[in-house]
């Protein structure tokens, strides 16, 4: 009996061993992928699993009113107490908005469950609020945010989560920011005295967590703010994509739009001999050639792309061989120039754009759809010891458009205060490059001092003086496109 | 003795659970009762729909002598492919807006397969936005000697494209039709009917209609609830041969116009349609 019972324990020991050694392999074997927190509450009755601080204030540098925050036990949607935000008005000392984060104590949470982020809110009135989630103060990876409106009665607010595969270890929980309400809606930031009419109040919020609603679904992502844009450009054109969003659709049939960062995007390019875009949306047009840029988040193509033309390495502007010694020069990358060049002092109303472009480190100034423009620069130039003024010129527009470059001397006062018909001692006078120029091809055209004897737009009678030049003028009576470099006196 | 002991424990227990089964069978009963399959179109065939099963609405109803199909609808009808056709099994109703209007379609089983009682379901993807109209429904098959609505109507789905979690089934009889159906909602806890296939379906007895989306039976009319529902004015009209119609309306009294968030074009996507006896 004896040596029974003891094979007996010797066998069930052997048994638990075996048992306890292939349990352990399992564990072993499956512990693979560390996960987080599954925890979907940020704020019931009490913060949940948030930091000490529980609120992380924006930096009160740039005008955030840490004191503000609170919770309260008199008012809850739920249970027995709620998050309270008292607004400051717009003029208070200590910070003239309320905002910041509610970040996870631990190492962070998986949301990857979650469709998006719900709460409760009420306000004393029909405030602005921007929340949202995935700022943490340290990678600011994945932030989401919108804009909500309050309401005097308790609303239950839907932020969805554009991709929360994404989400299996976020920090950021919780984003508010909210300014005075500003009852006249007339708030400019450029302007302090149209926020003399806001006023402070508080709202309130309940019932934060993340939810698997089942209900939302996205519409469409965004880039470029859902626009198609088509460009124009060359080899080594760079440009990041944003305008990053996404708009849903929710449960109650209502649409929500929310930024998104561009974590959750993919970006493509549909021809990478053409252009490049990195993960972050950064493009780089590498080739000649048509690409389009496009986004997407999960399978969702977003609305928006950029579609580039490229006519491959652009071609500056030849190197001027006149020695610097024989130079005034206004504009060139080849001579010392001019001090405070600008290239558009003024402008005529319905000129499109103004544009300083480099390649290859040489640069030109572009004009698009100009009726005229003036390039100025600090004080004057003395030319009276030069014959000659040079340029090249680069028409983008179709040929027949006309141009007419304008010399303008503000006389022996040296200072711009009119022409001889309006009493100041200026004088000016054009000349007409038209017939010079030709599409999509520099041409150095190289003009007699003597010749700018064209009446001007302004009033000039022709052939300025030439001690005291202080702008250079372009006029087009048909729009012209072109590109300019090496503006120079010989 | 110990024996007599068990097996009585034994009798008891298959007394108590055969009760507990056949009460759980009580209450499910209504929805699976009819299992056997009598018609059903899987919509397996690419092209347009089975002629042998499907026919058409057709126009604006003005022909019917309802423009707007009596709820000021604001589509056009059409079997055309690019409004309904069947592809990568499954039946796809195209609601499209055009420079003049909507277009949409509406296929019904009218000549075709009638029947009176029966379990009908079909697996449908509703379409999205405000405006959009879908529904699966049956109309009695003698309304022209017998007007609408003493022919009955049993609507199985319906649903409003800005309510994306709900549907409504409805009967609508003489004193209880258009706005006074009798009619109730089934509201989705996790989900919605536009993003995903659902089944929707009724079984449909001599005294009773019952109502239920995937496994949840939601509503049971029976004629001492017609009774109730309208003060004794209603009238029971459900021993009617009736015939099915799949449609997706656009705009109309009841989920007035699309808005700017509404996109077109639009789908229902149905999996197949089945009635069982």
């Amino acid at each position: 009996m004896k040596g029974l019972t003891y094979l007996k324990n010797t066998l069930l020991t052997g048994v638990a061993i075996a048992l306890t050694v292939s349990c352990e392999r399992d564990i072993s074997d499956d512990a693979v992928v560390a996960t987080f927190p599954v925890t979907p509450d940020i704020f019931t009755d009490a913060p949940v699993g948030l930091t000490d601080e529980f609120f992380d204030s924006f930096d009160p540098a740039i005008g955030a009113n840490p004191n503000g925050f609170g919770t309260d036990e008199n008012e809850a949607y739920e249970g027995s107490a709620s998050i309270r935000v008292d607004v400051p008005g717009p003029n208070d000392p200590e910070g003239g908005f309320i905002g910041g984060i509610f970040r996870d104590r631990g190492e962070g949470r998986d949301l990857s469950g979650y469709d998006a982020l719900t709460f409760w809110a009420k306000g004393t009135v029909t405030g602005r609020v921007t929340v949202g989630f995935g700022t943490d103060f340290d990678t600011d990876t994945f932030p989401v945010s919108t804009v909500i409106t309050l309401s005097a009665g308790w609303t239950k607010y839907t932020i969805p989560i554009p991709d929360p595969s994404r989400l299996t270890q976020e920090r950021g929980l919780f984003l508010f920011s909210a300014g005075s309400f500003d009852p006249l809606v007339n708030d400019n930031p450029a302007l302090a005295e149209t926020f003399n009419d806001n006023f402070g109040y508080t709202f309130w919020i309940d019932e934060l967590r993340f939810e698997n609603t089942g209900s939302t679904t996205l519409l469409a992502p965004t880039i470029l703010n859902g626009q198609d844009l088509a460009i124009d450009i060359f080899t080594g054109f760079t440009q990041t994509i944003d305008g990053l969003g996404a708009t849903f659709n929710l449960g109650n049939g209502q649409n929500i739009s929310v930024n998104a960062a561009r974590s959750y995007f993919e970006f493509a390019s549909s021809d990478s001999n053409v252009a490049t875009v990195d993960a972050f949306g950064n493009v780089s047009v590498i080739g000649a050639g048509q690409a389009t840029i496009t986004g997407s988040i999960g399978d969702q193509q977003a609305n928006g792309s950029l579609q580039i033309t490229s006519a491959g390495g652009f071609v500056n502007a030849p190197i001027p061989t006149q020695p610097a010694s024989d130079v005034i020069s206004i504009y060139s990358d080849s001579y010392p120039s001019v001090t405070g060049f600008n290239p558009g002092v003024f402008a005529g109303s319905n000129t499109q754009n103004i544009a300083v472009q480099t390649f290859d480190g040489n640069s030109h100034v572009q004009y698009e759809g100009i009726d005229f423009i003036g390039i100025g620069w600090d004080g004057t130039v003395n030319v009276t010891g030069e014959t000659m003024v040079h340029l090249d010129v680069q028409l983008l527009s179709g040929s027949g458009n006309a141009l007419v470059m304008e010399l303008i001397d503000f006389g022996p006062d040296d200072t711009d205060n009119g022409l001889g018909n309006t009493g100041g001692d200026g004088t000016a006078g054009g000349f007409n490059l038209s017939s010079q120029l030709v599409a999509d091809q520099w041409v150095g055209i190289d003009i007699p001092l003597s010749s700018f004897t064209l009446p001007t737009g302004g009033g000039g009678a022709g052939s300025p003086n030439l001690s005291n030049i202080g702008f250079i003028v372009f006029v087009s009576s048909n729009g012209a496109s072109f590109l300019v470099d090496n503006i120079y006196f010989y | 003795m110990k024996k007599v002991i068990k097996h009585s424990i034994l009798a008891l227990t298959l007394i108590s659970s055969a009760v507990f089964v056949s009460c759980e069978l009580d209450e499910t009963q209504e929805v699976v009762t009819k299992t056997n399959l009598v018609w059903s179109d899987e919509f397996n065939i690419d092209g347009a729909p089975d002629p042998n099963a499907w026919t058409y609405d057709l126009g604006d109803g003005t022909a019917e002598g309802i423009p707007g199909w009596g709820n000021n609808e604001l589509q056009i009808y059409t079997d055309d492919a690019e409004n309904v056709r069947v592809e990568n099994g499954m039946l796809v109703i195209t609601a499209r807006q055009t420079a003049n209007g909507f277009t949409s379609a509406r296929i019904k089983t009218q000549g075709l397969f009638e029947k009176q009682y029966g379990r009908f379901e079909a697996r449908i993807r509703l379409p999205q936005g405000k405006g959009l109209w879908p529904a699966f429904w049956l109309l009695g098959n003698n309304c022209a000697q017998n007007p609408w609505p003493a022919c009955g109507e049993i609507d199985i789905m319906e649903n409003v494209g800005d309510e994306p979690i709900k549907v409504f089934g409805s009967v609508h009889g003489p004193n209880y039709s258009g706005g006074e159906s009798i009619s109730k909602e089934y509201e989705l806890t996790n989900g919605r009917f536009d993003t995903e296939f659902h089944v929707f379906g009724i079984e449909w007895s001599p005294n009773r209609i019952n109502y239920y989306v995937d496994d949840v039976l939601y509503n049971s009319i029976t004629p001492e609830e017609v009774d109730e529902e309208t003060d004794g004015e209603g009238i029971w009209v459900f021993d009617n041969t009736m015939y099915m119609i799949i449609n997706v309306a656009v705009g109309g009294n009841l989920p007035g116009a699309p808005n700017a968030n509404t996109t077109f074009p639009q789908r229902m996507l149905v999996d197949y349609v089945r009635v069982y006896n």
